[in-house]
């Protein structure tokens, strides 16, 4: 049974938080992410769960927080955004290497300079390498759908989890929703018994010890192979979910691939832009398509590929600038993981949406127009390109500066 | 194959920081959603301070709607604020066979002349409303229900119905402010003059 409702991303991560009464929540507000933590206090104020609240004095310390209690066995979320997460980034690498499952609600914000409050990827993308699992989500549908898969997946491999959203545009955007019953999610998510724990009787461990030259090595090892091990556990997880709610997961969607000649890869809310986009453009008859990638830790390198070749063009589009005169981390993951296989599509980036400047069905018929040429001539041009930006390059080409002119 | 396209209804909200806008927008959503559509409320943010022009924006579809960028060519477009028509393009992209919506004093042919716009034009005077109503000047719930008369993206009825409801659950600890929202709401859905 599910309850059709409407509300914002942050609170479909609070309600599904609820659901689940996890034992310990650390958390300092920051915009977009504040609403998390102050629905969750108010659940807490009428008695509706039981978590221990701990209100610190910086991220750092929240994360220091979910950390000691995720080493003593506890369930610990916390959640963030933008420079918030930049000041978890020392704790970050340490608690995917002591193998704690921490839940991290990250709603994706700017980096400062300059400052912006408004939504892209470059904190979640900045933390790309810090060994967490990385969700990311479409609609508040999604948001919801994921933070309830977040914890299994990470309990299950023993690794953290971030469950991004898009700041503002999902997290504060109001839309209909389908929420499980709390008995259904407290039967998914299950109770947590952790093997090992801080202060277990029988079995006393250290936990965040020094590793010598002699172990650091395994150790990293080992954390990269737990990464290479969750992807059949998100499997399972997506799996058990659909077979609950009917509600199909991956590690990401295909939409309107099979039969196209030209495709878009994306992550998060503007691919739902996208999908209108292809919709209307397959109104006219023309054969686009779109991947939308779920998953971004572990990179589903294979089952991307396989995908992405099933077309002629590929635009890959990332929310966030990696300053490598080489494309966005999306771009470089995505295209190098073509590199071995035979009839390769063209790829080309587009850099997007930094800041929270918007992005258009129109602006998507402007991307398919250049795959259109790409793809009849054979010349990929610039591989490396920005959609939306004032850019003496290009002029005013695909952009509306009243859009943004008072 | 290509699938059916979900037209959306668009409503764009212009308001000052303090006045309500956002909360009008929310709550026109949640009217929508309780008549069993599929619905998005979403503000623009910008640095916030009272005062300042924002920008509010809902879709009414039938089923899931999946655009999340923002509303360029709205089919309504709501002023919360007569000011703002000084410094923002209020009436950019609205749609001839929409409507604009604005709390004025003035008539629709004095605004027509203003802002040269060719579709209907929906006045109210929100002001005067709230002031009799409430004793303060909450602009919010008149807008709400002259948009709602003029778009007729809701029933009239069942609106009202829901609003009462609304605003029980609301004011549960200020019941006061029950009976006056409802009786700006009414006046409101009388008193719109479109021309």
């Amino acid at each position: 049974m599910s309850k059709r409702d409407r509300m914002s991303g942050n609170e479909a991560v609070a309600i599904a938080m609820k659901q689940i009464n996890p034992d310990v929540m650390g958390a300092f507000p920051i915009t977009p992410s504040t609403e998390i933590p102050q629905y969750y206090s108010q659940y807490i104020a009428n008695g509706e769960v039981d978590t221990e609240f701990v209100a610190v004095e910086s991220e750092h310390s929240a994360m220091s927080v979910c950390m000691g209690a995720a080493a003593a066995g506890a369930r610990a979320v916390t959640a963030t955004s933008s420079a918030g997460l930049a000041y978890m980034w020392e704790l970050l690498y340490v608690a995917a290497s002591q193998r704690l499952p921490i839940t991290m609600a990250v709603v994706n914000r700017a980096l400062t300079g300059p400052i912006n409050i408004n939504n892209d990827h470059s904190d979640s993308m900045g933390a790309r390498d810090s060994g967490w699992i990385q969700i990311y989500a479409e609609s508040n549908q999604e948001v919801y759908d994921n933070y309830i898969q977040a914890m299994p997946i990470s309990e299950t491999i023993r690794l953290p989890i971030m469950v991004c959203q898009d700041g503002f545009i999902t997290s504060h955007g109001v839309s209909n929703i389908e929420l499980m019953e709390d008995e259904e999610v407290k039967e998914f998510v299950g109770e947590y018994e952790p093997d090992n724990y801080l202060l277990k009787h029988d079995n006393p461990l250290a936990v965040g010890p020094y590793g010598i030259s002699p172990y650091y090595m395994e150790a990293k090892r080992s954390q990269a192979q737990a990464m290479k091990d969750a992807m059949p556990v998100i499997m399972d997880v997506a799996k058990r979910f659909e077979k609950v709610t009917g509600r199909k997961y991956g590690f990401f969607e295909e939409y309107m691939i099979d039969d196209a000649d030209v495709a878009l890869v994306v992550i998060g809310s503007s691919a739902g832009t996208g999908k209108e986009a292809v919709d209307r453009l397959r109104a006219e008859g023309k054969r686009v398509g779109l991947i939308k990638l779920r998953v971004f830790r572990p990179f589903p390198r294979q089952q991307l590929a396989e995908a992405m070749l099933k077309v002629k063009a590929v635009a890959i589009m990332d929310k966030a600038e990696s300053f490598s005169n080489s494309g966005g981390p999306l771009f470089s993951e995505a295209r190098s993981s073509l590199y071995d296989l035979p009839n390769k599509p063209y790829c080309i980036n587009y850099i997007y949406g930094l800041g929270g400047r918007d992005i258009t069905v129109e602006d998507y018929y402007e991307i398919f127009n250049d795959l259109f040429i790409i793809h009849d001539t054979d010349d990929p041009g610039d591989i490396y390109r920005y959609v939306g930006v004032r850019d003496s390059r290009y002029g005013e080409r695909g952009f509306d500066h009243r859009k943004y002119e008072d | 194959m290509a699938k059916r396209l979900n037209e959306a209804v668009e409503i764009r909200w212009h308001g000052r920081g303090g006045q309500g806008a956002k909360t009008a927008c929310l709550l026109l959503a949640d009217c929508a959603f309780n008549s069993g559509k599929h619905v998005q409320g979403f503000p623009e943010y910008g640095p916030e301070r009272q005062g300042a022009p924002i920008t509010a924006y809902n879709r009414i579809t039938d089923e899931h709607y999946k655009v999340h960028s923002n509303i360029y060519k709205p089919d309504y477009v709501v002023v919360v604020d007569e000011t703002l028509l000084k410094s923002v393009d209020v009436t950019s992209g609205l749609k001839d066979s929409g409507a604009l919506i604005i709390n004025t004093k003035k008539s629709p042919e004095e605004i027509r002349r203003i802002v040269g716009y060719e579709g209907r034009i929906g006045v109210i005077d929100a002001e005067k409303i709230s002031m009799e109503t409430l004793g303060r000047n909450f602009p919010n719930t008149p807008m709400l229900a002259a948009v709602v008369k003029v778009s007729k993206v809701i029933d009239q009825k069942k609106f009202v119905d829901d609003m009462q409801e609304s605003f029980e659950h609301k004011f549960r600890r200020k019941p006061q402010l029950i009976e006056g929202n409802m009786k700006a709401l009414v006046k409101a859905l009388e008193e719109v003059k479109v021309g």
